[in-house]
């Protein structure tokens, strides 16, 4: 195996969870290798977290440049190729940033490239065993790449054991002055934050979540009257914010409202991981689709297998007669 | 504005249930339902309205087999001005790199200022965008959801990061961009657009015709290769409540109540 290395983002000076998960993930890919961490960015934020990495790798790498003051895939690629040996194997978060960065950079070290990994099943000569999902979650596949000349492999975040074994002692290793020119094509100009909703889906204790199972816009108030019903809010899947049923303040999902509600109810949702991504805090999930395989029933707490167009009157009749 | 948008056909999700086949390494093909790439209708969409407000054309180009011209088809009737399929038994089993190779090859023999792609597709991976990128260094942004055109040099983009946030660049160009959905509306195709189109004629250009070596693409240069599909065993899973309607909602109601849901 060569080397291997984890790229660390983060975010006010605090890594990303993954940090945490890397570990796990590196272990699964060969149990013998170290894995260096790599940090890129520039000031306080960056020695903090480079710092507090040190817990968990025995080394890390640091690359202070003041163009990567906000992480421009473009720019942190640069910065990468500079400083990682030709056939390293680096692992990715495969979130917004690392599908940004990884593609383009597995084509600049001319290596093998793995997207959105779930698990690893290790080495087998040169080819690495690895899982990912298909279509929705619906199936699985195993996929192998040829590492021999490097890799680069996003790894979906929570997929893998947070460490617990905070006592790495490693030592920070300054590689700021390898890095060249990071000029690039592409300029970072400003993060517009998102407004915020009528109602704030964060706060409740009772979601009503819709998918597109709701079918049609007008059936959206047949899932507003069971959530009166139940005192609950009405919050949704991706697709009814991309149709512009409702606003985005109401999207679950990485891409949308971190929700960490005491019960989720998931009507028509087939549950992918990036919807399932905002769902934090271990709530009491009730799916209800009508599809028996649906993604969904793998994670709910309970399953329910009916039409929600049908399903959901009869709940709030239900409901209200309480 | 010279666009060219790379699309695909895929087995639709919202379409089929997905089985293995009989000997468990594949998904059961026989009666699957294909459609043009969701994220991709979205891209053709932003194409047709950029070229609407600042001219230009659109053109439209997937790398398949000859069931892949169908999805161009849906697309021109959509509105894009033209077609082309990249088609040749070499390119099979191409991973994201090969496909990108491929697509590269065709992007050097036009003249375009913006080459987009949908975000991913069903297998999840978003890698072609980014490759293709990087072989023609041009500049990149993925997941985006929104676009404004500055000028002939350069655009603004903006893409979606997460807390549903949105980081706005810009980027000269020529540039690639990957879209994500919800950046519009991708309009209604009818019976009658299909019918329009489908007399054109969409050119099939082969690893020949673009002057690509067919051993490093297709299954022979793929670094990264799909080994087999398998569904997991599911574990613990939802405890599924079943009964009639009336029963499987007075469970529930009792199991809301419990949990503080009521």
């Amino acid at each position: 195996m060569t080397q291997m290395f984890a790229y660390i983002p983060f975010k006010n000076g605090a890594a990303e969870d993954v940090a945490l998960e890397y570990p796990d993930a590196a272990k699964k890919i060969d149990p013998s290798v170290e894995v260096t961490a790599v940090v890129a960015g520039t000031g306080a934020d960056l020695d903090k977290v480079a710092d507090a990495m040190t817990k968990i790798y025995k080394e890390v790498i640091k690359i202070d440049h003041a163009d990567l003051a906000y992480p421009n895939a473009e720019q942190v690629r640069k910065a990468l190729l500079d400083v990682l040996p030709h056939d390293a194997v680096i692992l990715v978060p495969h979130d917004t940033f690392g599908m940004d960065l990884a593609p383009g950079l597995a084509v600049k070290m001319d290596s093998a490239y793995a997207a959105d990994i779930v698990d690893f099943e290790g080495l087998d000569g040169k080819d690495l065993k690895m899982i990912r999902q298909e279509l929705g979650g619906a199936v699985y596949t195993h996929v192998t790449s040829d590492v021999s000349s490097g890799a680069v492999i996003t790894v979906r975040p929570g997929s893998f054991a947070p460490t617990e074994d905070t006592a790495a002692g490693g030592s920070v290793v300054d590689k700021s002055g390898d890095v060249k020119d990071l000029s690039a094509k592409r300029k970072f100009l400003e993060v517009v934050v998102a407004e915020v909703g009528d109602v704030d889906i964060t706060k409740a204790d009772v979601l009503v979540s819709v998918g597109r199972g709701i079918e049609e816009e007008e059936n959206i108030e047949i899932a507003q009257e069971l959530a009166d019903a139940m005192g609950a809010v009405v919050s949704c899947s991706r697709p009814i914010v991309d149709a512009k049923w409702l606003e985005k303040s109401r999207q679950v999902g990485t891409s949308g409202q971190t929700v960490k509600p005491k019960v989720y109810m998931a009507m028509g949702i087939s549950g992918s991981f990036q919807h399932l991504g905002g769902v934090k805090g271990n709530p009491f999930i009730v799916a209800v689709n009508k599809n028996p395989k649906a993604p969904i029933f793998q994670v709910a707490d309970v399953g329910i297998v009916e039409d929600i167009l049908e399903f959901m009157p009869e709940l709030t009749e239900a409901v209200k007669a309480l | 504005m010279e666009i060219l948008v790379c699309v695909k056909r895929v087995p639709d999700t919202a379409e089929n249930e997905f089985e293995l086949n009989s000997a468990g390494n594949d998904l059961d093909r026989d009666d699957l339902v294909y459609s043009v790439n969701e994220w991709d209708n979205y891209a053709v969409e932003e194409a047709i309205q950029i070229v609407d407000n600042a001219g230009g054309s659109v053109t439209v180009v997937t790398v398949g087999d000859d069931e892949s011209e169908e999805v161009l088809r849906r697309e021109m009737a959509m509105g894009a001005n033209n077609g082309v399929l990249l088609s040749d038994d070499a390119f099979e089993g191409s991973d994201g790199k090969g496909i990108a190779a491929i697509l590269k090859a065709e992007v050097e023999k036009g003249k375009y200022d913006l080459i987009l792609t949908g975000a991913q597709a069903d297998e999840g991976a978003g890698q072609v965008g980014g490759m293709l990128a990087a072989m023609l260094d041009y500049p990149y942004a993925s997941l985006v959801n929104k676009i404004e055109v500055k000028d002939d040099s350069s655009i603004h983009v903006g893409r979606e990061i997460e807390g549903g946030n949105q980081e706005m660049n810009e980027i000269q160009l020529p540039c690639v961009l990957s879209i994500q959905t919800g950046i519009n509306e991708p309009r209604y195709v009818g019976i009658r657009g299909i019918r329009k189109v489908a007399s054109v004629d969409v050119p099939v250009k082969g690893a020949g015709d673009l002057g690509i070596d067919p051993a490093a693409v297709g299954k022979d240069g793929a670094k990264t290769r799909r080994v087999d599909y398998f569904v997991p065993d599911l574990g613990d899973g939802a405890e599924m409540l079943e009964g009639s309607t009336e029963e499987i909602i007075e469970k529930l109601i009792e199991k809301l109540k419990a949990k503080g849901g009521l």
